[in-house]
């Protein structure tokens, strides 16, 4: 039972059951980082939610889907995401938008003016930063984000914070007229801890259409007379956050005092249990005044924080001692242990951590039957300089597949591919390809292809359409056929999408017919046009029975298996190599991983692969 | 255990039921009234790559990941990831590991080889080993998909959680008609 754990895990929202009606009693439960804003956003009555999917932020959204009255969905990027979140808030209904720190990124237009018209009902923007880059491209500190914009930003410790800090982010939101950044890093939105449940608000005032163009038209006439508000908005912040709770002085000693927030209050509180802390919900603006009442009542002040020296780079420009990433790293996560390290220096040795034993590794790797491991196959075997993107393929970069050059960020790489094929000659032109998922094609992909199609440049998109945003733990999409709420919707026709663009040259492929993808990509690089091929497989962890289905599974014929390793250039998790069994070694298929594909069969020229009955 | 921190780190391969077991800890700490939490990575490394989750249960817990070596229980879904985490533990640790072996891709492309003595690596620093026959036990037991199960009940007797507790966070985690081959395996597990 327990090992279809995944799929019960990506869906585990029907393993708890709500509870919280019982009114009587305090409810209790063990809620992720992620479940408890969920929550949160349910408490404080919010009528719209909206995001792209983006690890670790995915399951606010699955999750925000129990709860009744919140309108949810999944948007085509971030960008959208937010501006359906604004259009609700300028409506006088309170919206929450959810997305990962580089998410932000696309998102950052909209949100550096609604910085100056603020909001009628509460807005909440989720930022999921990713320290250490567990799941992401770079490890960005979007704190700076809040400086950057002229918004407050609070950063949550823990679940229970997370959905007490997601009612107060609304009250805050409506109170001082402007959007809030709630703050998570991987380690809060993906550790669960206990929270207590609370019953919803009410009597927020009903949403309605108000015309207010002063405040909400912003053009140059209206905006000049927006910003000198929002400075205004940032003094009274900071001088409203030396009195909120969530900043909070917590005297233990006189020795050591330590600014810190998020979940590096945790490692300080786990390591250091006799220092004093000055732990802050809201990072931004920062309470100076509060930051100068326990700098003079300690002897020794620092500041511990992943990331940037944000909270330390304020404070020392207010001229206030303190210490900071003299000590700890600038780069990656912080551990209660390098915590430990950095004070220990100063406080008396620690032993040094043991070095672990050489294993062999286990990266991530595509699954059996993986649609995307044919066309990278192919890629390598046409030695074609790859412009990659994001998604579950960016892993076709790994040997044996060995066929990704580049990968930048969302929809990076249709337009990479356009400027290579710029300037480089005629032989390295061919050897161009950008590779795009169907789900990152939609975020931003497509305004690549628009460039392409509309400055001629001849340079080949493969489109590996697996119907899914596969990645994050499938999420639906515009070209999925169905909502967040698993409601049927209008599907994009991906291929006819492109020839409307004006993509003359598009043909679609079966990527588990190795010698036709082969072909097909061949051809379109050989072309000096604009072309898109579309491959045509579902993802095989997508569970609709019309999308997937398994083929009876392959085998291995010892006899006829001569070692030459062929089929193990394609890195499925199925074959196993023997180095033992015979001369040369051979390689066998595990029945229980095989899906059927049948790509290593193509791979086989002794016909030792077939189907086992 | 008395008011102190415990320690619990579940290891494996993604896709084996790690997350899951660890909410089954996790709700059986909750019901017992303890301050819980636990900590993982999702993302990439659900696709076949190594798993470690953080359970942690107190009178208070602050940090949800375990500190560097303080490690108390290593529950192996399998065996060289539980070797890889070993250097987490406290000395005297007590280690679980399912007898299982799912070779990484660089030994399933005979680039490296799958180490065949890691049993005795692990005894070797921690006497405290306990092997078992996870698919074999839970064959007996009923099913053998509860495998985690029967592991998750060795792990129990290491802790002293009343088994009523268990079997509520159990019952309430898998559906309904599934408890009473859990219940079995989980108490297979626990008389180990």
């Amino acid at each position: 039972l327990f090992s279809s754990a995944v799929d019960q895990l990506l869906n585990h929202r029907h393993f708890f059951p709500n509870q919280f009606q019982t009114k009587e009693q305090v409810m209790k439960e063990i809620l992720s980082g992620n479940e408890a804003i969920a929550r949160g956003a349910f408490e404080a009555g919010v009528r719209v939610a909206c995001a792209y999917p983006g690890t670790p932020s995915t399951e606010i959204l699955e999750n925000i889907i129990q709860y009744e009255g919140i309108d949810a969905s999944w948007a085509p990027n971030e960008k959208v995401a937010l501006e359906v979140g604004i259009g609700a808030a300028f409506a006088g209904g309170r919206a929450l938008v959810a997305m990962k720190h580089v998410g932000v990124n696309v998102a950052a237009d909209p949100l550096f003016t609604l910085s100056y018209t603020g909001v009628n009902g509460g807005l909440v923007l989720v930022t999921a930063d990713d320290p250490e880059m567990h799941s992401s491209q770079n490890e960005q500190d979007n704190r700076n984000y809040a400086k950057f914009a002229k918004v407050p930003l609070l950063e949550p410790a823990d679940s229970q914070e997370c959905k007490d800090f997601t009612r107060l982010a609304f009250e805050l939101s409506e109170r001082f007229d402007t959007p809030v950044l709630l703050r998570t890093t991987t380690r809060i939105s993906h550790s669960k801890s206990v929270v207590d449940l609370a019953t919803p608000v009410t009597g927020l005032p009903e949403p309605k259409l108000v015309r207010n163009a002063a405040k909400l038209v912003m053009l140059p006439s209206n905006a000049r007379v927006r910003h000198p508000l929002v400075e205004e908005r940032l003094k009274k912040l900071a001088e409203h956050g030396a009195k909120m709770e969530i900043n909070r002085l917590e005297l233990r000693g006189t020795e050591v005092g330590i600014i810190t927030s998020g979940v590096s209050y945790q490692y300080v509180r786990e390591v250091l249990p006799d220092a004093s802390t000055l732990k802050l919900g809201m990072v931004h603006p920062l309470p100076l005044d509060l930051v100068r009442k326990f700098a003079a009542q300690v002897k020794k002040l620092y500041v511990v924080e992943e990331l940037d020296p944000f909270i330390e780079e304020q404070i020392k420009a207010a001229g206030i001692p303190v210490m900071g990433k003299e000590l700890l790293p600038v780069c990656g996560e912080l551990t209660p242990g390098i915590i430990r390290q950095a004070f220990a220096t100063r406080h008396g040795a620690v032993p040094s951590p043991e070095v672990p034993a050489k294993l062999p590794g286990r990266p991530p790797n595509m699954c059996p039957g993986c649609p995307h491991r044919g066309v990278f196959y192919a890629l390598n075997q046409l030695k074609a300089f790859v412009a990659g993107d994001i998604g579950c393929y960016t892993l076709g970069f790994m040997p044996p597949l060995s066929a990704m050059d580049t990968c930048v960020c969302m929809g990076a790489s249709i337009g990479n591919a356009i400027g290579m094929v710029k300037v480089v000659a005629e032989a390295d032109r061919r050897k161009v390809v950008a590779v795009i998922g169907d789900s990152t094609f939609l975020h931003t992909g497509i305004n690549g292809l628009m460039d392409m199609v509309y400055n001629n440049v001849p340079a080949t998109v493969v489109i590996l359409d697996n119907r899914i945003t596969a990645m994050t733990g499938r999420q639906e999409n515009p070209a999925s056929g169905f909502t967040l709420t698993d409601q049927p919707a209008s599907r994009i026709d991906i291929p006819a999408l492109c020839r409307a663009l004006g993509v003359k040259n598009i043909r679609k492929v079966d990527p588990y017919d190795l010698e036709a993808t082969k072909k097909a990509i061949e051809e379109e690089m050989e072309r000096p046009e604009p072309s898109v091929i579309v491959t045509d497989r579902p993802c095989v962890l997508v569970k609709r029975e019309e999308v997937f289905q398994k083929g009876p599974v392959l085998a291995v014929t010892a006899e006829k298996c001569t070692g030459c390793r062929a089929c193990l250039k394609i890195g499925c998790p199925a074959i196993v190599w023997h180095p033992d069994d015979g001369k040369k070694g051979k390689a066998t298929i595990d029945y229980l991983l095989c899906t059927g594909c049948d790509v290593c069969r193509q791979l086989c020229k002794f016909e030792a692969i077939g189907r086992s009955e | 255990v008395n008011g102190a921190t415990t320690n619990i780190l579940l290891v494996g391969v993604g896709g084996q039921g790690i997350l899951l077991a660890s909410e089954v800890l996790s709700e059986t700490f909750m019901l017992a009234g303890f301050d819980v939490k636990k900590s993982e990575i999702h993302g990439m490394s659900q696709r076949g790559g190594s798993v470690v989750s953080h359970v942690r249960y107190g009178s208070e817990v602050f940090s949800p990941i375990v500190p560097e070596g303080e490690g108390d229980i290593l529950f192996g879904f399998e065996l060289l990831e539980t070797c890889r985490y070993l250097s987490l533990l406290k000395k005297g640790a007590t280690v679980i590991a399912n007898d299982l072996c799912i070779p990484p891709p660089a030994v399933l492309s005979g680039e490296e080889r799958y180490p065949d003595d890691l049993g005795e690596r692990i005894r070797a620093r921690f006497p405290d080993f306990l092997l078992v026959d996870g698919l074999r036990m839970a064959t007996d037991a009923g099913n053998p998909r509860t495998a985690n199960t029967v592991l998750l009940g060795a792990v129990s007797r290491r802790l002293e959680i009343a088994e009523e507790y268990w079997l509520k966070a159990i019952e309430k985690m898998v559906p309904a008609k599934a408890f009473e081959v859990n219940r079995k395996a989980f108490l297979a597990g626990r008389s180990l």
